[in-house]
Formats: C-alpha cells, sequence, structure tokens
C-alpha cells in the first residue's frame, strides 16, 4: 500500500471518528431528554397547574396555553405568509422591488428572536397596552414565524410544474385563479408539511413570549369558555405562560422542591411534541399527496 | 439567414386555395413581430387560418412554431413582447383594451404535456366553468358528459369521474385536458405538440379525434412529427429561424413545395 | 357589423379580470405588512436604542470601551457606567469558540454522511440531526444548566457558569444547524466530478478533499455564518448557564455574560423611557446590527461562490 492510500484509509477513519462522537453526542442529547424526562410524565403532571413552592406541581396551564398561542399565532400568520407566498410566487418580477422584499424577509428570519420579543413589547404591551397577553404573545409570535411559513409555502408553491399554471391561463382563467385554485391545491402536501414544521418552531420559542406573553399561568377556570371573561382559557388578554417559557423560568428562579423532575419533565414532553410535529408533517403531507393522486 | 432574406422577395411563400373574401377566416395575423427582451424571436409571418380546418405549423426546434402559436392566444403576455396585430374574426385582440381571459375562453389551448390538475376528472372539466360561476349539476354534468365524448375518452372514464385526472395514463390525460378546453365551448383550439408525449396508440386515438373536432372547431396544431402533420392537416405552413417559409395545402407542402428550405426540410435532408 | 359586436365583447372588463385585481392587490398587500413589519423593527430598536447616545449623553465610545455596566450609577472616574464591552466580548467570545468546536466536527460528519455511508447517513443522522435543529433552545438550555454546569465545575473548578459552559451549549446546538446545511451544499454537488476524479486514480480522500470540499466551500461557509448568527442572537440557553454577571470574562470559566443574557434578564426590571431602560435597548440595536451583518456576509459569500461557478 503506497504512501498516499495509507493516508486515505486514516483521514477516512478519522471522519468516521468525527461522526461517532457526533452520533454519541446527538444519541446522548435524545437519551438524556427522554431517560430523565419520561418517568416524571404522568396524566396528572400533564392536566394539574403548576405550584410555585410545593412539589407535584404539573404543567396543564402551560402546555394548553402553548397549544392556544401556537393556533392563534398559525391563524393570524397562515393567511399573510400565504398571500405573500402567492405575490412572490406570481406577480413578483426580476426587478429591485422583488429583491428588496427578499431581502426583508431574510432579514426578519435571522433576527435573534429576543429582538422580535423586544419590539412585541414595545409595540404590543406597551404601545398598543395589551399587556402582557394572549394577544399580544400570538401577534409577536406571528411575526417571528411569517418569514419561515413565507418560505416555506413560497417553496412548496414552485415546486408545482408550470404546467399546470398554463393549463389554467389557457382555460380563461386569471393568474390568480390558477394559483389558488389549482397551485395551492396541487401542493398542498407541502404546505401542511410547511406549517406544522413551522408550527413545532413556533411551540418551542420561548424569548419571543417572556416579554409578551408573560411569565405567569393564573388559574384557569375550565368551565368557562366565553373569552370575555378573563380567567376563560379563551380571554385573548390573560397572561400565558407556556410550557417553553415555564422551563426557563423555573430554572432561573424556581424554588419548588422538585424543579429538576419538572424541568426534565417538561422539557420531555416539548421534545416529544416537536417529534410528533416532525412525523406528522411527513405522514400527513405523504397521505395528501397519495389521497390527491389516486382514488378518492 | 443569407438564404431567408433570398426568399422574401420570392412572392408566392404564401398560397391559399381559397378566396380570402369569400371564406371564413377564423383567425389571422399581420405584421407580426415577437421578441424576447430585445431579440427578435418571430416575425415575417402574416398567416391566415380558415374555419373548420386543422393547420398544422411544422419546422425544427427554435424555428418560432410554438412561440406563434402561444401568441394567437395570448399566453406569451408577461413572457414575451408581442407587436403587429391578431385579427381573431376580424377584431385584433393583440391591444391593451382587450380582455384577456375572454380571448382565451374563446381560444382554448392543449399542452405538450398532459396537465390535469389535481382535482378528480369531473373537476377538471367543470372548473372553468365553476369559477365563472356555473354551477347547475344538470348543467355541469351534460358539458361532462359531451366534452368527454367529443375528446373520446367518455367510455374509458364515465364510471370513475371521481377519481382523480392524476391517476389517468398519458393518452387519457391529454383527453381530459382536450375535454376541459372545450367545456368552456371555444371556437379555436390551439395544440402545442400535443402527441409528444403519448404512445403511438394513443396518438392515432387523439388523431383521429381531432379529425372529428375539425367539423366544430377551428384547429391549429404545432407538431414536429411531419407524417402528423401529412396525415391530419388541411394546411401545413413551415417556420425556420423565426418565419414563417411556406404556407400551402399540406399534400402541396409535402410533395411540391416551393421553397427549397421546406423541400429539404420535408425529405429530411435538413441542416 | 358583427365584428363590432364582438369587438364590444371583447373589451368589457370581465369578471375575471377584476378578480385578478383583487388577487394582486391582496397579495401585494401581505407582502406590504411583512416589510412593514421589518422596517417598524428596525426603527423602533434603533430608535430607542440610540436614545441613550442622543437623549442620554452617553458617548459612543464609552458605551463601545467601557468596562463597567451598572446604568443610573457612575463609574469610579466620574463617566455614566454604561459599558457593554464585557457584554460585547461575551457574545463574540461564545459565538467564535462555538463555531470553531463546531464546525470541523459538522464537515465531518457531514461529509461521513453523503460521501461515506450515505446510506446510514440517510436513514439515520439526517432525522436525528433534523429533530436536533428542531429541539428548543430552552431544552438546551436546561441540560446545560443539569450536565454541562456540573460537568464543567468537576473538571474545571469555579461555579461552572461562564463562557466556556456557554461554548459547550451553543456548540450542541449549532452542530445540527451547520450539519444539515453542509450536507445540503455537499449533495448540491455534481457526482460526475466525484467519479471523475476517482477514475483519474486519486484516492476516496483526495477526491473529497480536493474535489467535493473544495466545490462546497461557499455553502460550507454560509452554513457555519447561519450557525454562528443562530448563537450570536440565541438567548436563554446561554443565559441559564452563562452566570450573568456583567464582567470582563477572566477566563473561561469565570461568569460573564452576552448581549442577550442582560437583555433578557434586565428587561423586566427597568422602566421604560428611563437611562436603565435605554442602555437595554443600545444592546438590542447591536444585536439588530449584527444580525445585519451576517445577513451582508452570507449574500457576500453567495455572490462570491456564484462568480467563481
Amino acid at each position: 500500500m503506497n504512501r498516499t492510500q495509507k493516508q486515505s484509509r486514516f483521514a477516512i477513519a478519522c471522519l468516521k471518528a468525527v461522526a461517532g462522537f457526533v452520533v454519541v453526542i446527538l444519541a446522548f442529547l435524545i437519551g438524556y431528554i427522554f431517560i430523565t424526562g419520561l418517568p416524571n410524565i404522568s396524566w396528572h403532571f400533564l392536566t394539574s397547574p403548576a405550584k410555585a413552592f410545593n412539589a407535584g406541581g404539573g404543567i396543564g396551564i402551560q402546555l394548553f396555553n402553548s397549544f392556544y398561542l401556537l393556533v392563534l399565532a398559525m391563524l393570524i400568520s397562515l393567511p399573510i405568509a400565504l398571500g405573500a407566498a402567492i405575490y412572490l410566487n406570481v406577480y413578483a418580477k426580476d426587478n429591485w422591488f422583488t429583491s428588496m422584499i427578499k431581502t426583508s424577509i431574510e432579514i426578519l428570519s435571522s433576527l435573534p428572536s429576543v429582538v422580535v420579543g423586544l419590539f412585541g413589547f414595545l409595540l404590543f404591551v406597551v404601545q398598543f397596552n395589551y399587556g402582557f397577553s394572549i394577544i399580544s404573545g400570538a401577534l409577536t409570535l406571528t411575526i417571528f414565524n411569517l418569514p419561515l411559513l413565507t418560505r416555506n409555502i413560497e417553496d412548496s408553491l414552485s415546486n408545482v410544474p408550470d404546467d399546470q399554471r398554463q393549463g389554467g391561463l389557457g382555460l380563461g382563467l386569471s393568474k390568480y385563479e390558477t394559483i389558488i385554485h389549482i397551485v395551492v391545491p396541487a401542493s398542498l402536501p407541502g404546505i401542511i408539511s410547511g406549517i406544522i414544521l413551522c408550527s413545532g418552531r413556533v411551540f418551542g420559542e420561548a424569548a419571543a413570549l417572556i416579554y409578551t406573553a408573560g411569565q405567569s399561568a393564573p388559574a384557569l377556570n375550565f368551565a368557562d369558555w366565553n373569552p370575555f371573561n378573563i380567567d376563560s382559557p379563551l380571554s385573548p388578554l390573560r397572561p400565558a405562560e407556556t410550557l417553553a417559557v415555564h422551563i426557563w423560568k423555573i430554572n432561573s428562579e424556581g424554588i419548588m422542591p422538585d424543579l429538576t423532575q419538572v424541568s426534565s419533565g417538561s422539557a420531555a414532553v416539548l421534545v416529544l411534541a416537536i417529534l410528533i410535529f416532525n412525523l406528522s408533517a411527513r405522514f400527513i403531507g405523504r397521505k395528501v399527496f397519495e389521497r390527491m393522486t389516486s382514488v378518492k | 439567414m443569407q438564404n431567408t432574406t433570398e426568399l422574401n422577395n420570392k412572392p408566392k411563400r404564401f398560397i391559399y386555395d381559397f378566396n380570402p373574401e369569400e371564406t371564413d377566416i377564423t383567425m389571422q395575423t399581420k405584421d407580426l413581430e415577437i421578441y424576447y427582451g430585445k431579440t427578435l424571436a418571430m416575425h415575417n409571418a402574416d398567416l391566415k387560418f380558415q374555419k373548420n380546418t386543422i393547420t398544422a405549423l411544422i419546422g425544427p426546434s427554435g424555428s418560432g412554431k410554438s412561440t406563434f402559436l402561444r401568441a394567437l392566444n395570448r399566453m406569451n403576455d408577461g413572457v414575451a413582447t408581442v407587436k403587429g396585430e391578431i385579427l381573431y374574426q376580424g377584431v385584433n385582440i393583440n391591444q391593451p383594451k382587450i380582455d384577456v381571459y375572454e380571448v382565451r375562453r374563446r381560444i382554448g389551448m392543449v399542452f405538450q404535456r398532459p396537465n390535469p390538475f389535481a382535482k378528480s376528472i369531473y373537476d377538471n372539466v367543470t372548473f372553468a366553468l365553476q369559477r365563472r360561476g356555473i354551477h347547475d349539476k344538470k348543467t355541469l354534468d351534460r358539458v361532462v358528459e359531451t366534452t368527454l365524448k367529443q375528446a373520446a375518452v367518455w367510455d374509458q372514464v364515465k364510471d370513475s369521474l371521481n377519481k382523480s385526472a392524476l391517476s389517468l395514463s398519458g393518452g387519457q390525460a391529454q383527453r381530459v385536458c382536450i375535454a376541459r378546453a372545450l367545456a368552456v365551448r371555444p371556437d379555436v383550439l390551439l395544440l402545442d405538440e400535443p402527441a409528444s408525449a403519448l404512445d403511438p396508440v394513443s396518438t392515432q386515438q387523439l388523431e383521429a379525434t381531432l379529425r372529428e373536432l375539425k367539423k366544430d372547431y377551428t384547429i391549429i396544431i404545432v407538431t414536429h412529427n411531419m407524417q402528423q402533420a401529412a396525415r391530419l392537416s388541411d394546411y401545413t405552413v413551415f417556420f425556420n429561424m423565426g418565419e414563417a417559409i411556406e404556407y400551402n395545402k399540406t399534400r402541396k407542402v409535402f410533395t411540391r413545395p416551393k421553397v427549397q428550405m421546406t423541400d429539404d426540410y420535408v425529405s429530411g435532408n435538413f441542416g | 357589423m358583427q365584428n363590432q359586436k364582438l369587438a364590444k365583447k371583447l373589451m368589457k372588463k370581465s369578471k375575471t379580470a377584476r378578480y385578478e385585481r383583487f388577487g394582486h392587490l391582496l397579495s401585494l398587500s401581505a407582502l406590504l405588512l411583512i416589510m412593514a413589519i421589518v422596517l417598524g423593527i428596525i426603527v423602533f430598536v434603533a430608535s430607542k436604542g440610540l436614545a441613550t447616545f442622543f437623549k442620554d449623553g452617553i458617548s459612543v465610545k464609552d458605551f463601545f470601551t467601557g468596562t463597567l455596566w451598572n446604568p443610573g450609577t457612575k463609574t469610579p472616574g466620574g463617566h455614566q457606567a454604561v459599558g457593554a464591552l464585557p457584554m460585547i466580548v461575551g457574545s463574540f467570545l461564545v459565538t467564535i469558540l462555538a463555531a470553531l468546536l463546531a464546525t470541523p466536527f459538522a464537515i465531518g460528519t457531514a461529509v461521513y454522511m453523503t460521501e461515506i455511508s450515505p446510506k446510514r447517513g440517510a436513514k439515520i443522522l439526517q432525522p436525528v440531526t433534523e429533530l436536533l435543529v428542531g429541539i428548543p433552545s430552552v431544552v438546551y438550555g436546561f441540560i446545560g444548566l443539569s450536565v454541562v454546569v456540573p460537568f464543567v465545575r468537576n473538571t474545571f473548578g469555579g461555579s461552572g457558569f461562564g463562557i466556556l459552559s456557554g461554548t459547550f451549549v451553543l456548540f450542541v446546538m449549532i452542530l445540527p444547524t451547520i450539519v444539515s446545511m453542509t450536507v445540503d451544499s455537499l449533495r448540491g454537488g455534481s457526482r460526475f466530478y466525484r467519479q471523475a476524479s476517482l477514475a483519474l486514480g486519486a484516492t476516496k480522500w483526495q477526491t473529497i478533499w480536493k474535489v467535493v470540499l473544495r466545490a462546497a466551500t461557499p455553502g460550507i461557509l454560509t452554513a457555519v455564518v447561519f450557525g454562528m448568527a443562530r448563537a450570536f442572537g440565541e438567548a436563554l440557553a446561554v443565559q441559564m448557564v452563562i452566570g450573568n454577571a456583567a464582567l470582563m470574562p477572566q477566563n473561561l470559566t469565570s461568569p460573564a455574560s452576552t448581549l442577550t443574557s442582560v437583555l433578557t434578564a434586565g428587561m423586566g426590571n427597568t422602566v421604560m423611557g428611563s437611562l436603565q431602560n435605554d442602555a437595554l435597548w443600545s444592546l438590542a440595536l447591536v444585536l439588530l446590527v449584527m444580525s445585519l451583518l451576517f445577513n451582508l456576509l452570507v449574500h457576500m459569500i453567495g455572490r462570491k461562490g456564484a462568480f467563481k461557478k
């Protein structure tokens, strides 16, 4: 065996070692989260309210808040992102205006989420006087979510072959009808995957929320679904600590005796939720595609 | 290029066996010039298309035949600049005031690759009508049956109208696309190499369908398959290097072309 | 006559044309809203952040070179104690160290995934990295707090909170990001060159080193810059392990702070419009500007890469 071959063997062995080391780290991460966390998860843990000073608190309200904020943020951002993606896909010409638009979306997507959170704090909490509330949090998450969701939807739209568009236009339909009624349905699998993946990101976001949705989770009356009552779960003006914020909060200043158990349980729930989002993004996207292309 | 310029001086390149004053001319182009950016892609094509005939546009790739076809129902809008007049039943449709959607409804188009929408067969055919506010189930049912019959695919799909059109074979899908174009009741049907993605059997069936459709529609078809043009069309235009070189009855273009270049092309000595 | 009737029909603006106009305007307004938000963020943060200098009269030099951070009080020298240098140094240190640590590991892993064992790469490593990219930063912070900090404490002494712990947490956090982006750029390269190189008698390693990595360099650089941008802007995970002492870092294991950690810890305890609050906004402005610079860097790499091809 000559020198270069030996060198090659050696280098590749090194690469394998590096990759192996990374695998160990990744495996440790996931293993740690689940091994320390899963034993702490019980129905009681998932449904009961948190306790500030005693052991045995749960994450029920935080979990509900996380989902509620996610749904609201998605409901607000979806039409905006869809509209923006449609403009980029259909109407944007190759000129300075388009490149300015694309640059500003990139800027927004790379902004640190804490900056987005502070902007939300300034605008919604202070300026609009919404206070630390669901609505402030949802609007801030919308800003956080818009650039990535727009990009995901635009990617899915541009994956649809051009002849679909041509077909619509050839029938005397407008570009707008063509995109809304032909291209969007055809790209639905991709769009749905994109939405679910974005949901995972929104679900785990904390920095954008600590100064907008707040860091406290007042008790809720789960029998009262009138959004105008302040202790109704649906009330948009109540402060709402989410699961991700909860993990940060109790680790920063929590004093309950079972701090570690609550944190690791919450972390496991969070990662589990993300895992479910990831898997379902693939699964649902594929199912929708199959449904569309074969027998109904 | 030099060759082409010479040809321009010969007057008898476009030979019409009909009297344009008396015959029904559905479409006509005058002084057409098509630019991609600043590049002239297509010019010198003053052509007339007679009602209820099939005219084939033939020529090598890049000869401008597809560009020409797409100009006829303004599908080049936003892609290329089209100057000159495009007359549809005597009305110049190449002017800004014209409603391009109405134009495209009357001048339908079928594309190279079958492009059924990701919808059911039924919705594919009725989609454009529904967008125009026609929702009456009986009307739509009737349209579906008529157009699919016209496109000669009714027997194959009548039991699976709710199936996704994406599950159809290439030949069937292309016919559904034809039915879809017919559903909005156009006058003119433009076809851009509609058989290039089909197998020989499907191609033959498609040609039979088109021959049948000629009774009700004016058909203009781009093809680079010369046998197809010879079998199918009444008139043939030969395009080369962005110009219409020769127009005549199909038989004459193929047997006694007036221009040497056409002769070279149809006899396969081209290049 | 019939022609005129037809012409009239064709010139009438159809419902479809009106619908098209409506759709165009609707989608344009969605886009303009996003642009307005971006502009709003920049203008708001800038105006708040610059108030420290214009309204409160802090000198820019003091802000960037002062090492004492306790807005509202004075330094021994009589200046306002608004020296942001400790945080700026902290942010840059953790970012650069994390990137230096993560880049070789990320490239190695990505090469393994694409060149050495594509099958295992696609089946196991790919989904795992994707999952890890999506793991919320608080979870990284929590693991940092319960694993990394004690580890650093036991190995290097001190409290365990500090730049080193921050670096480790960010390393693990940006690793998946850099890996998955590097994998994308490695896969982008043509198979053709690889085979050509191997056919010329080059060893696998020579091919990887001289052909594959060379071709993917702009993509890898972009991935690293993205990772750095993420590390620089990360707030909570770092804040949980760095110790949050606004002091110049003495060594890697002494408690320190970053721009983001001071921001998250301090914003709730200050009154809007006060010097203490304005000073925090100045930190936010530094973050914003850095984020813009990272963006610019990505653009420049992209342009240069495009030029080479």
